[in-house]
Formats: structure tokens, sequence, C-alpha cells
């Protein structure tokens, strides 16, 4: 898997999107900084970046990924290594290339502004971890929705869609659910469906520490328990892990079932 | 050395195979043959595990193939059409495969037999069909695995390439390794193969010499006796 | 009248001579007990205790003007018995003690010291331990309270009391007290023309600072945080609130400050910071907010219903969830030339002040109040489309709800 894994990077190091990627993110970096002269702003301005553009990106870097490196996948499906490997491979190396351009893109321009001198390091490690899991997740789902269709213009149409519908429609129906069930305690079901969408999950996790003052204004227990202790964070951070897991399962699963 | 045991496999709706049994217990060259979409690179495809059967087992060296990849150690393959990852160099291709195979010296002599040495430093996506076919060849002969698949290998290929490759065939042939090819140029088979399998809806249809094979359909011609069994079965 | 010099020299001189000090130790001095040399001492005379445990309470000092210090290591354990001191005494000083376990009650106000009727007091460099009241002042006048330190260690409000509780009081000072684990760390009921400065306010189960039908308060430089629920001014007039900082009061009905039926009230240069909601405003009217800096509260600002004339100009809104929640009709209050972070417009004529109005109350401030669970939807995609949408046409928020010279840069003082 390493080695796959090793010339699925090498592959992308080369190939100028991820340049395009990394130049997009230190220009963002250096515009947030510089010519805003806030921190707290930058971070908070990150924040929504982080949210909508890193799972687009995720997405359509997977998919689009995927289908151009057919041809590498044919090749070394006859070779003597294993299947799970060559997708594995080619997933992670896609996750750790746009990982790499995001941390380096945001980070050396944070770091240029003098970052570790200030307390909101934690906040921007905080963004930066969320936005890692949020490339591995996205591009985790792409790779499945390329893997289970063959046609390249369906496959980016499905990518698309899904990431239209995690990022904007889910927290749309999300909402006029939680208006039309009002009288009823919701806090126990919009923390589920919080958790059952990846988007809202990170968002969750940056806004226990951008928002903690808002959110410890509701009453009920629930919310309490979720935002008020370590417990809130502990469980987003396994629902992460699982949000990346399971894609990875069934990338496993769907490629050792495939024909080639 | 390969053993097909009813094999089946459908697309879709569509049934390829229906119950495939092939056994090749010595080397020598085998031409599978067949009309379009019979089944023949699915059955090459099964052999090296790019597509998953329904049933049927495939055993190489009396090992179960599910079991583990590592039995593809044991075959060189090349595939129909050569497509390779258009952002490496023809070296790094080499250097890769050889990276995931094992160490080989015998590449060298391919280059230098096929003339690819101007070409190792450009990228495979500026190369031609031709060439790109023979680094395609380069690549399966590199390995000395005793089993060799050959989807369609003439592709492309100019008359001396041509020539080359024949004697690289029958000197691994000497080597006793059991070659499969497939191919459309009947010519080329009729020299080159020991034993015709004849795929046809998804079975076996024939196996045997091309003599046995002018025998049975009462032809003088190879060519001939070929299109006599697609004509009466109407394909 | 002729008085002759000599009589007067000695009159002079046996009123010298009768201020005097009286030391009070275990052995060796004067007294043992505070209680007998208390009783034994006149007006004005000073009682200096020494150093040493004293178990003593309800300590009683009726109209005698004395001057009470110890000294390092003088400490009075009231034994979970009743009052520490009870005075009842003009011109009285208490300083340099520490005071310890004062009884929990459920019908009476035992405090460290109580004063009643008494006029023209100083209570200085005086520790409370393990308080239930630390210093209960009633319808006293012209007091100073400087640099005590009052801590209790209640764990409900029932069973707590205020550090320091004013009733019916004017013209005191209270500076430089830390204050904390209390039920309110300064209480004002009925308490005018008091003067409330440098304070230390913390981690007390109700407000910070309260205020109670009292007039004419001014409190600055204070710091409030970790409070239950924050500061309190209610039903109080003429209140000046200066340079406070606000800090950290978080939970379901937690303020930066509570202001619930006050009138022409001013607010200059405080900071709140980190509060669940910094002001919460109910039926306040003529109140002037000028230059204060609201920083990653949840909202910067909850107006309520009847609400008139005030004024909010050239504070700063930074990083606030929320910078302002409102609910009825704009009712002539008047947002004008604040720095809102979240202002996204542009000056083109670069006289600091945007070009573009800026619209403070989000739809999604509604959406929150009615449906509280929806907060988890905050900074979603989403959220911020219908967000954008109601600032091109609004249709819930009050159209006029505007600052329209927001400012470019912060405003600093």
């Amino acid at each position: 898997m390493f080695k796959i894994l090793k010339y699925s990077f090498y592959d992308l190091m080369r190939s100028s999107w991820s340049y395009v990627y990394l130049g997009f993110y230190l220009l963002l970096g250096i515009v947030l900084l510089f010519l805003n002269n806030d921190l707290s702003k930058a971070i908070i301005t990150l924040m929504n970046v982080i949210i909508v553009l890193v799972p687009l990106i995720g997405t359509i870097f997977g998919v689009m990924y995927y289908y151009n490196s057919k041809e590498f996948t044919e090749l070394l499906l006859a070779q003597p290594v294993k299947r799970s490997s060559i997708f594995l491979g080619q997933y992670l190396g896609v996750s750790i290339s746009l990982s790499m351009s995001l941390v380096l893109g945001l980070g050396l321009p944070f770091v240029a502004y003098g970052l570790f001198r200030s307390n909101a390091i934690w906040d921007f490690s905080l963004l930066l971890i969320v936005g890692i899991f949020l490339t591995f997740i996205f591009s985790a789902l792409a790779f499945n929705i390329a893997l289970s269709n063959e046609n390249k213009i369906k496959g980016f149409g499905y990518a698309i869609l899904m990431w239209l519908l995690l990022a904007v429609v889910y927290d749309g129906l999300f909402l006029v659910s939680l208006i039309l069930f009002e009288d009823y305690p919701l806090d126990k079901l919009s923390l589920i469906a919080t958790m059952l969408n990846p988007i809202d999950l990170s968002r969750t996790l940056i806004i226990l520490k951008l928002d903690i003052s808002a959110l410890l204004g509701y009453t009920g227990a629930v919310f309490k328990q979720f935002f008020g202790t370590s417990f809130g964070l502990i469980i987003s951070f396994i629902m992460l892990l699982i949000w990346v897991l399971l894609p990875v399962l069934r990338i496993i699963i769907k490629s050792k079932r495939k024909d080639f | 050395m390969v053993e097909i045991i009813d094999l089946h496999k459908k697309f879709g709706k569509n049934n390829v195979l229906n119950g495939v049994d092939l056994k090749i217990d010595k080397g020598g060259i085998f031409a599978v043959l067949g009309p379009n979409g019979s089944g023949k690179t699915t059955i090459i495809k099964s052999i090296l595990g790019m597509v998953i059967p329904e049933c049927g087992t495939i055993k190489l060296f009396d090992t179960d193939i599910k079991k583990n990849s590592d039995y593809r150690f044991k075959i060189d393959y090349l595939p129909q059409i050569a497509n390779f990852p258009s952002n490496l160099k023809v070296i790094e291709l080499f250097r890769m495969i050889k990276d995931l195979r094992g160490k080989t010296d015998r590449d060298k002599e391919l280059i230098k037999t096929f003339k690819l040495e101007s070409f190792l430093n450009k990228k495979l996506g500026t190369l031609s069909g031709g060439t790109k076919q023979k680094v395609n060849i380069v690549l399966t002969f590199m390995f000395n695995s005793p089993i060799i698949i050959l989807d369609e290998p003439t592709t492309g290929l100019d008359p001396i390439s041509l020539i080359r490759l024949k004697e690289l065939i029958a000197e691994e042939k000497q080597k006793g390794k059991a070659i499969l090819i497939t191919s459309h140029i009947m010519s080329f088979v009729e020299e080159v193969a020991d034993e015709i399998v004849f795929i046809l809806e998804g079975k076996i249809y024939f196996r045997g010499s091309i003599k046995a094979l002018k025998t049975k359909t009462k032809q003088q011609d190879f060519e001939h006796a070929i299109a006599k069994i697609l004509t009466e079965h109407s394909v | 009248m002729k008085i002759p010099f000599c009589v007067l020299f000695v009159l002079i001189s046996t009123c010298f001579a009768a201020a005097k000090t009286i030391t009070i130790c275990k052995a060796g001095c004067d007294f043992k007990s505070i209680q007998t040399a208390v009783d034994s001492s006149k007006s004005s005379d000073s009682l200096f205790i020494k150093a040493g445990l004293y178990k003593e309470s309800n300590i009683v000092i009726y109209k005698k003007s004395l001057h009470i210090s110890g000294e390092k290591g003088t400490v009075i354990d009231t034994q979970n018995h009743g009052y520490g001191f009870s005075v009842e005494a003009t011109d009285i000083v208490i300083k340099n003690l520490t005071i310890k376990n004062i009884e929990i009650s459920y019908t009476k106000e035992y405090a460290a010291i109580l004063l009643f009727k008494s006029y023209d007091f100083a209570i200085e460099n005086v520790r409370v331990d393990n308080a239930f009241f630390g210093f209960l002042i009633q319808k006293s006048k012209d007091g100073l309270i400087k640099n005590n330190t009052i801590s209790g260690d209640g764990k409900a409000e029932a069973d707590s009391g205020n550090a320091i509780h004013l009733w019916h009081c004017e013209n005191i000072k209270i500076i430089d007290n830390d204050v904390r684990r209390m039920r309110d760390g300064i209480y004002l009921e009925f308490g005018n023309s008091s003067y409330i400065a440098n304070n230390y306010s913390t981690e007390n189960m109700r407000y910070g600072l309260h205020f109670m039908f009292s007039n004419d308060n001014t409190y600055e430089n204070n710091i409030f945080e970790f409070n239950g629920a924050g500061v309190a001014v209610m039903f109080s007039k003429r209140i000046k609130m200066y340079e406070n900082i606000f800090k950290k009061n978080w939970g379901t009905a937690s303020y930066g400050i509570l202001l619930k039926e006050i009138n022409d009230a001013e607010l200059k240069h405080n900071i709140f910071e980190d509060n669940t909601i910094g002001i919460n405003a109910d039926g306040t009217n003529r109140i002037t907010y000028t230059e204060n800096t609201f920083k990653n509260n949840g909202y910067a600002i909850k107006v309520h219903g009847a609400c008139y004339d005030n004024i909010y100009s050239r504070n700063n809104f930074l990083y606030n969830s929320f910078d302002l929640s409102y609910s009825g009709k704009l009712n002539s209050n008047k947002f004008e030339s604040n720095y809102w972070s979240n202002y996204t417009g542009y000056d083109l004529d670069k006289d600091g002040i945007g070009d573009v109005p800026y619209r403070p109350v989000k739809l999604f401030s509604y959406l929150v109040n009615r449906t509280p669970e929806s907060i988890v939807l905050l900074r979603s995609l989403f959220i911020d489309i219908i967000d954008f949408s109601e600032k091109v046409s609004p249709v819930f928020t009050p159209e006029n709800l505007i600052d329209n010279q927001p400012l470019m840069h912060q405003v600093t003082w």
C-alpha cells in the first residue's frame, strides 16, 4: 500500500492542480491576515471557507483523480498487489496531498503573521484538524461515488450533488424540521442530526470553540452536557473518525467486488 | 499450471461465461479465440483477478487465486489497450513496476531490442500508440514468470517489432512457459500457436491443435475453419 | 464668657488622656477578651488586638466610637455562632483582622460585621473566611469599605449570603475588595450616592454586583467574572458604569449586565468578553452606551420590550455569535457609529465610515429565539444564505434598525 501511496503522491505532487490548490490557500491566508490585520476575524472567515470549500475540493479532487488514474489502476491491477492496497494507496495519496496543501497554504501565512505568539493558535489548529478530517472524509466519499459509477459525467454529477446536499440542503431541511416540530423536545434529535452530517459535525467542533458563550445559553440538559463539558468534543471527534472509517471500509469492500 | 473449473460470470443480465473448464498443465502457446464478446478477455481478466466471477474456481499451480494476490508474481500480462498514467516518464514507469514486482535486468536488453532508449525520458502521455505498445511489451517480458498472458499483442506494431515479438514469444516457449494469447490476426495465431482454445457463447467449444480443428471442420485453411464454426453457429 | 487658658488646657489634655490604646491578647495585655475590652473602653479609644486566635462571637459595640485594629495573625473565630461584630456607633473603624466561620441561618442574616445606624465608619483590611454574610451595613452613611477579602463556601443560593450588603445606606465607598463564592458579591438595596471601584468579584452564585432601588451610584474599574448571572442593575436611576470588565458569565440566565427598569444610566468604556449575553436590557430608558467593547459574547446585547431613547454609539462589537437580539419595534433607540466586526461593507471615500449601512440583527437570532435548538446550525452555510437574503430585503427584522455610519476601524479610548 505504501508503494502505491508513494506513486500516487508523486503523481499528484506533479500535477498542477495541487499547486493551484496550494496557491489558493496561500493567497487566502495572506489576504485574510495582511489586508485585514485582525487574527480573530481571519479565523472566523477561515472557518466559513473550510466548512464549505474543503469538502467541495476534496470531493471534486477525489472524483477527478479516480477517473484520471484509471489507466494507472488497471496497470496496477495486473501486478501482484492487493486490490485494497491499490485503492487505499490512491485514496491516501489524494487525501494526504490535499491536506498538505491546506496545512502549508494556510499555515505559512499564519506563521509568518506571528501565530505562535498569539492565543489564537488553538482555534487555528482546531480549524486545520477539522479541515484535514473533512478532506479525508470527502475524498473517501468521492472515491465511493466514483467506484460505483463507471460513467465519468454521472460520477461528477453525483459527487457535486452530494456536496450540495450535505453543505446546504441538509441544514435547510434540518431547520425546517426543527421549526415544524418545535413543540417537542428537540435537543437530542438536533444533536443526532448534527452527527449524521460530517459538515455539521465539523461546524459543531468549531462553534464549540468560537461560540461557546452562545451555546451555553440553552436550557436543555442534553445540550448542557454536550456543550458544557468535554463530552461534546470527544463525541464529535469520535464521530468524525467514524465518518472517515466507514467510507474507507466501503472503498475496500467495493473495490474487492468490482470488475475491471 | 492453470486450472479453471466451472467458471460463470454475468455483466448485468448478460451471461458472459457459462461454465468454462480449462486445464493447462504443460508449457506451450495457447491461442484463445472466439468472436467478439465471447468472453476471451473476461477469462483472461478472471485469471488475473481483475474480474470477479460469480462462481467457479481458478487455480494456479494448485493454489486458489482468491487467497492471495501474490500468485500474480507468476504471471506476466500484456493488456489489450496500453493505458499508462500520462504524468509518468517511461523510465519511471519501468522503475515503478520493478519496485512493485522485484528486481530484473532484462529491461535493458528489451529496451535495446525495441529501440526505446530515446523515449525513456518522455512522458507516457506523449507517446504514439505503437511506442506505447512497445513499452507495454517490455513491461511484460521484463520478468521471468512461468505464465505469460498476451491480449492482442500485435496491435500497432511495425513489421520489425512484430518479428522481434515473435522471436521473443518463441524464446519464452523454449523455457517451458505457458503462453496465452488472444488475437484477431489469424495468420499470427496460425504461426505461433500450439493449441487453440475456441470460446463460443461463454463456453469452450473446441480445444486442440490447429490440425485437429481443420479436421473437425473439414477445412484446409485455418482461417476458413474458424469462419466455418462461426457461420454454423450464426454468430 | 471667658474661659481661663489653664482650664481649656486641662480640658483638652483630659480629652487626649481619655483616648487611650487598649491592648488585647492571651497573656500580658490589658484584656484577654475583645468583648470585655470593648465593654470597658470609652468612646474614641483604640483597641489593639494582638495576633492570636480569639474564639468570640456577637461582639457588641453600642454607641462607642472605637478604632479596632488587629495585626497579622489576629483571627476571630465565631465558631458558627451568630455575628462577629455587631455595631451601632458613629466614627467606628475596624481593620487588619481575620474573622471566620460565620453561622449559616435561614432566618437571620448573620454577618462577620453588622453595622446598624453607623456613620463615618471604615472597614479596612478585614478578611472574612467561610462567610455567611460578610459585611451587613444597614441604615448607615458616609463609610469606607476598603481592601477587604470575603469568601464563602455556600453550595446553593439559599444557604449563602452576600459579601457586602448595603441596605438603606448613603455615600459609601467600596474600594479594592475581593469577594468570591458568595450569593451576591456586592449588593445595594436602597443604597444611594455610593462609589464602587477596583473590586474583584468572582464565582458568586448569583450576581457579582447587584443594585436594587439604588440611585445615583457610580461603579468603575471593577472586574466581574465567572459569576452565576453577572451583574444586575434593577429599578435604579442615574447609575454610572465606567471601565468595568465583565467576563465569562456563562449559563442559561447569565449576563454581563442585566438591566431592568433602569433610567438615565451611562455605560462607558466597559469591556464585555465571553459572556452568554453581554447586556440584557429590559425596560430601560435614556441610557447611553458609549465606547464599550463587546467581544466573543453569545449575544452582545439583547434588547427586550419597553426600551426607549437608548443610544448606542462608538461601541466595538467584535466576533460575537450575535451582535444584537431585538424584540419589538425600534422605539426611538439609536445605533450609530459603532464598529461591527461582522460588517462587510466598504469605504470608498476613505472617511473611516462605511458607505453601506449595517444591520446588526440577523434573521437567525429570531429563529433561535423561537426554536432554541436551532443554535446548533450557527455558522452554517444555509443560515448565512438566509441571513443574507434577509439583509437584502428585510421581512422579519425591524427595517429601521440600522447603523447608518458603521465605523471601518475599532474605536480606541
